[in-house]
């Protein structure tokens, strides 16, 4: 037993893989999950200060209604485009359903491969992750799409209480899809240099872990910002 | 499928340290999963483009509950907090609470929610 750890009152591991902590859970898989709980918070203040502002918009573009002049400087159909956010609500859905067959594909990496094509795809643990990495892409793909249009139309960050709540909150939410790729793209790197096997599914559930976050603030946006009118 | 029906043992994944205290599910409940997510997904649009549901008080509170089932299936199957240890549950839902709890607070405060009137227009 190491001097630190006869102090602490934690044995050292026997097969020197891991240290063993006070918890008998490794602090990584602690951390991302203290990490995400201080997350909720901070989605939270932006949800709610959306949730403030809304209606409160002096001149327009509105999210559901339709807006002409005085308050537009035109005649504008409501902002929001449903059908798109849906389809990008389904892709970062999919999304999630990639990482975490990419999870289950890494701690499978060291059973025998099967011989049927399907069950054969669903051990590929570089396929899973690259289908995550594009399904987040693509995401990430409608959101630039949704905002440019937006600014198109008329409204920015700066126009409305809409506007400065809308993009800061999406805004923030598509950082994090994006932190997410740049995660996934890692994992791969490391995946194709030396591969992925259950000896690091605790470094791929952490990302997942963060993935599955990403898709659940998405599912509390799309309700309360898209449909909610 | 053959892999629908295949034991996953995960022999080497080191199931203390992450906290594993149920074995995950299989591949075919993440199928599932999915498939049930994208229909609840549907429903939701679906009944967005319905404008006598809409006007409806009913409206709100359906989004609400399609929301948070969907939002709970992610957190219980694809993050496995279903069959995690219950620290890691502890650690999410507390802060969750005190985060829903400040949401709801806030738009009290507000007043856009009145104690006895429901949503305010």
């Amino acid at each position: 037993m190491s001097h630190a750890a006869a102090l602490s009152g934690v044995q050292d591991d026997p097969h020197g893989e891991h240290p063993v902590t006070s918890t008998g859970l490794d602090n990584k898989k602690l951390a991302i999950w203290a990490f995400i709980g201080s997350e909720c918070m901070l989605f939270a203040s932006l949800i709610s200060t959306y949730l403030i502002y809304k209606g409160r918009s002096v001149v327009g573009p509105y999210p559901h209604d339709p807006c002409g002049p005085p308050n537009c400087s035109a005649n504008f159909p409501a902002i929001l485009n449903i059908p798109v956010t849906s389809a990008s609500t389904f892709v970062l859905l999919m999304s999630s359903l990639a990482m975490v067959l990419a999870l289950a594909a890494v701690e499978n990496a060291d059973q025998p491969m099967p011989t049927e094509f399907g069950a054969r795809l669903l051990r590929s643990s570089k396929l899973w992750l690259w289908m995550t990495a594009i399904l987040g892409t693509t995401f990430l793909g409608f959101q630039a799409y949704e905002f440019t249009s937006f600014v198109h139309e008329g409204l920015t960050i700066r126009t409305n209480l809409f506007g400065s709540s809308f993009f800061t909150l999406t805004g923030f939410h598509g950082a994090h899809v994006t932190a997410g790729v740049l995660w996934l793209l890692t994992l791969l790197a490391i995946d194709y240099r030396r591969g992925l096997g259950p000896k690091d599914a605790i470094n791929v559930d952490l990302a997942a872990l963060y993935w599955h976050f990403v898709d659940v603030v998405w599912i509390a946006i799309f309700t309360l910002v898209y449909l909610i009118k | 499928m053959a892999h629908d029906n295949a034991p996953e043992h995960h022999a080497n994944v080191d199931h203390t340290a992450m906290g594993i205290e149920k074995e995950h599910p299989t591949w075919s409940t993440y199928w599932k999963v999915a498939v049930i997510l994208t229909l609840i997904t549907v429903v939701e649009v679906w009944v967005y483009y319905i404008p006598s549901f809409v006007a409806s008080r009913g409206f709100v509170p359906t989004l609400l509950v399609l929301s948070a089932v969907k939002f709970a299936i992610v957190v219980l199957f694809y993050m496995h907090l279903r069959y995690d240890h219950k620290l890691f549950r502890a650690v999410f839902t507390g802060p969750l609470i005190i985060a829903m709890t400040t949401i709801v607070a806030l738009m009290f405060l507000f007043g856009h929610l009145r104690i006895g009137a429901g949503a305010a227009g």
